[in-house]
């Protein structure tokens, strides 16, 4: 028997893509919670699991070993090895993805209707028996070297490494959840089996669910497939400062295209400007083609193919990101243009008409997202993870649409630091100074 | 199984009704445009695309990116619509919108809700002949063509042996030129080379809408004739013809050195029959083997030589590519374990392949590759926009709607024979092409 809870069963059809798309909430009889959009026309189901937590809780010694952790889940659980594991579940054409972040991990599932007892019973056992068998360790430990090494020689992944030490130093945010050469190299089978007792833990998860299945079955199913998981895991580390402060810093790197990833510290997604800003930013670089930045750096001078900004409020910190790459000759060129941009509008801000464009696109795109189940499965479980509420999807575009232009101008001002803007740049770039 | 009203009749007197197939219809209108409408009625949203018969190895000798170039340039401006106009006007209806070019197309879509699709189709309509390019778009597109090309390929040593790769496939092919140009001949692109391929090739007989989503087909049959119906034919359409390739009678071979390559790796790649028309079956079964050979790393035959039995590579993987106009290529990627030297993994794989072509293939394979193809078309109805597509490079690629229709049939019908014999005539050294992909040549002492 299970304790269905339906706190909540809203028919959003003014707002959802789906035209009748009711979220159900979901309390198994073993306390774990799920959201559900049942949608019976394709004989299918798509689950996405996010557990809090991720790369963040492990030690720096062992940095990457979540990550490795997480992709030798699908090399053997139970009573089966890696290739009887894959051939069972290639068997019934369900697929799993098992992913590592900083301050979450996700398992994904898509399975037909008709085999989903067999597609769970993996699962579990992918979830609660993972054997790490030696030669599977040794055979992903291969593949993530292989990464590292592939990354140590691409300019975006140097950009990235070089800004994220920059700024966040010692902690984990400060490297790459793929961890070092070294680090990677010294885990052992017994860290593996740690990191999985404390990243896969029952009170840290968020379930969304989509496709044809009830939510009776779907309360019975989460009981079996994460019921035996540990309570609990580790604390979290503390928060970290963006440190690093305004200037250039180039990484000499022979290649005719210099990439570069800019930034400086971001806003809390709880913090009560976080709409004006996410405005904000689809106006300055957000929106494709439309943002000021493509039309300045692309449209008008065609110094590069793409140019954009993005918030990331992560859990421990905040940042706001930017990305651009332009031949060596004329990166200097595209951030000159980019930190005019920046200025600009911490000086004068955004106009009425631009406020507007940008409400109409983004209240008018909401829906448009809730497309497919594995979509709604990922949309549902992450916002759980980020502590909204269902009625949030209702609620999101008069949040959207409450954000005045004195807002959205206070904001520009308070938020965009033009003089704190750093860019990294790999490559050659030619008559640009470095300064810190 | 759905019957158009008559009414049709009325419209379109040229206008057969060609198919109807589960929730697809398709019409033609009497410039000559054919018409794909695909219903999901689960959401209030519709994709429209519009498809031309034309890509870049249509282009003419000298200018290639050409086609690749029109593609940006058609968001510029034109007689009575603003440069970046339509992409302003998706966006304000909260809606996406792209374009993408390849060898044998060039397509444009937005994503809207159901209820744009006039809109939509009245400024896609719009730039179909009305386009009006400045000096200054043919300067600055020119520039930031050049910066794509710099992003995916200059900066990529993997896109640049792929480059390589294709252009030693393809002797007297125009696959064997990259979409996005040769940087050379990027440079030169002007106004002319622009135009001139517009003009020609962006006409309704050499276009497919593809109408995906909530509609009903009779309403986008209206609306196609009432913004698309207008524009005239091209009467001087050229039939789509490629030099095609020689025999190919000796085996090529080449090595890139990049001192940006972070390991060394190879990769093989043959001449294979593409997918065409009413004859899908070696294309089908050449599907069943690339799956086979290096699909599932934990199940293909080479991921088990390599990866398991050996310790010889971290990565072994096949392709097939076969939805083409022209030939289509069939090939392996293997990276190599560390310690393991390029010639040694290579013989490792060539003994795989071998082993495969004289073991047989296990009746358990096919069985699950045929479960996970059928499971793989209920999975593919969860994305109207995936099945717009499916429909818009098939019908560009020399397919008909038919042919899409039949193709997860005959697939379902591949028997381990079929594989056995097609892999007989494609995997032939002779008509390959190996690449060796090093940062130096310090890695063969």
């Amino acid at each position: 028997m299970i304790r269905l809870s339906l706190i909540l069963a809203f028919l959003l059809s003014a707002v959802s893509a789906r035209a009748q798309m009711e979220i159900q909430e979901v309390t198994s009889q073993g306390g774990i919670s799920a959201w559900l959009v049942q949608e019976e026309s394709i004989p299918f189901v798509a689950i996405e699991i996010v557990i809090d937590g991720g790369a963040s809780l492990e030690d720096s010694a062992k940095r990457g070993v979540t990550n490795l952790m997480m992709a030798l889940l699908e090399e053997g659980s139970g009573d089966l090895g890696a290739r009887e594991f894959q051939e069972a579940r290639e068997g019934i054409a369900a697929s799993f993805g098992f992913n590592a972040y900083d301050d979450s991990i996700s398992i994904s599932a898509v399975f037909l209707t008709e085999n989903r007892d067999e597609a769970m019973a993996l699962l579990r056992d992918a979830l609660i028996k993972p054997r790490f068998d030696t030669a599977a360790i040794e055979r992903v430990r291969a593949q993530v070297l292989s990464i590292i090494r592939s990354d140590a020689q691409d300019p975006n992944s140097i950009a990235s490494a070089t800004f994220d030490a920059a700024a966040f130093g010692d902690h984990p945010y400060g490297t790459s959840i793929d961890g070092s050469a070294k680090t990677v190299a010294a885990l052992t089978q017994d860290d593996l089996f740690e990191a999985h007792g404390n990243v896969l833990v029952q009170s840290r998860v968020y379930v969304g669910a989509a496709g044809d299945i009830s939510a009776q079955d779907l309360g019975v199913l989460i009981d079996d497939l994460l019921g035996d998981l540990p309570m609990d895991g580790p604390a979290f580390p503390s928060r970290v400062d963006f440190g690093l402060g305004g200037g250039t810093t180039i990484v000499p790197f022979e290649t005719p295209q210099s990439v570069a990833l800019f930034g400086h510290a971001g806003i809390k997604r709880d913090d009560d400007d976080f709409f004006a800003a996410f405005l904000l930013n689809e106006i300055l670089g957000g929106r494709g083609v439309q943002s000021r930045l493509m039309r300045e750096v692309r449209e008008k001078r065609g110094l590069t193919y793409g140019v954009s900004s993005y918030l990331v409020p992560k859990t421990l910190s905040e940042v706001y990101l930017g990305s651009v790459a332009s031949s060596n000759g004329t990166i200097g060129e595209a951030i000159s243009v980019i930190r005019d941009e920046w200025a600009l509008m911490a000086k004068e801000g955004v106009s009425a008409v631009e406020l507007n464009q940008a409400k109409t696109y983004l209240t008018g795109a909401y829906p448009l997202r809730f497309d497919g189940n594995a979509k709604i499965a990922g949309i549902l479980a992450s916002m759980q993870w980020t502590g909204l509420t269902s009625e949030y999807i209702i609620n999101r575009n008069d949040f959207v649409n409450a954000v005045t232009l004195d807002d959205i101008n206070r904001v520009a001002a308070e938020l965009l630091d033009p003089d704190g803007l750093h860019f990294v740049v790999v490559g050659q770039p030619e008559g640009l100074e470095v300064s810190d | 199984m759905r019957i158009l009203a008559a009414t049709f009749a009325v419209f379109a007197i040229s206008a057969p009704v060609l198919t109807q197939a589960e929730e697809v219809t398709t019409f033609q209108l009497d410039n000559g445009m054919d018409v794909v409408v695909v219903e999901d009625h689960r959401a209030p949203v519709v994709v429209h695309m519009l498809w031309y018969r034309t890509g870049s190895a249509d282009e003419p000798v000298g200018s290639s990116g050409v086609a690749h170039y029109l593609e940006h340039l058609l968001f510029k401006a034109t007689d009575t619509v603003k440069s970046g106009e339509f992409q302003r006007v998706v966006a304000e209806n909260g809606g996406s919108d792209n374009a993408f070019t390849s060898y044998d197309y060039t397509g444009y879509f937005q994503r809207i809700a159901a209820d744009r699709l006039p809109l939509m189709m009245q400024y896609e309509a719009d730039r179909m002949n009305n386009l009006v390019l400045t000096e200054d778009d043919i300067a600055t597109e020119r520039g930031v063509i050049l910066e794509e090309r710099n992003q995916r390929t200059e900066n990529s040593p993997n896109a640049l042996a792929r480059e390589q790769m294709r252009a030693a496939q393809f002797l007297n092919h125009r696959y064997g030129v990259p979409i996005i140009g040769w940087k050379h001949e990027m440079e030169t692109l002007d106004m002319d080379d622009a135009l001139s391929f517009y003009e020609l090739y962006y006409s309704p007989n050499n276009a497919i809408l593809v109408v995906a989503g909530d509609v009903d087909p009779e309403e986008v049959f209206v609306l196609a004739q009432e913004y698309y119906g207008p524009i005239p034919m091209e009467p001087n359409l050229p039939e789509r013809f490629r030099t095609q390739e020689p025999p190919q009678t000796a085996e090529r071979r080449l090595i890139f050195q990049d001192p940006r390559v972070a390991q060394p790796y190879l990769t093989r790649s043959y001449l294979a029959p593409e997918r065409d028309t009413s004859a899908q079956e070696d294309a089908a079964a050449l599907t069943y083997l690339a799956d086979l050979l290096g699909g599932s790393p934990f199940t293909s035959a080479l991921g088990i030589a390599l990866q398991f039995e050996t310790n010889t590579a971290v990565y072994a993987g096949a392709y097939y590519d076969g939805l083409n106009l022209d030939d289509g290529t069939f090939g392996f990627t293997i990276i190599p374990s560390e310690g393991v030297g390029l010639q040694e993994a290579e013989d490792a794989m060539d003994a795989a392949i071998t082993n495969f072509l004289e073991a047989g293939i296990d009746p358990e394979r096919m069985k699950a590759l045929r479960t996970q193809l059928k499971a793989g078309e209920i999975y593919a109805r969860d994305n109207v926009g995936g099945l717009a597509r499916r429909y818009g490079a098939a019908l560009t690629s020399g397919l008909t709607v038919q042919d899409v229709q039949a193709w997860p049939d005959i697939l379902q019908r591949v028997t381990a024979e079929d594989v056995l014999k097609v892999a007989e005539r494609v995997l032939n050294r002779n008509q390959s092409v190996t690449g060796w992909i090093i940062p130096s040549r310090e890695v063969f002492q």
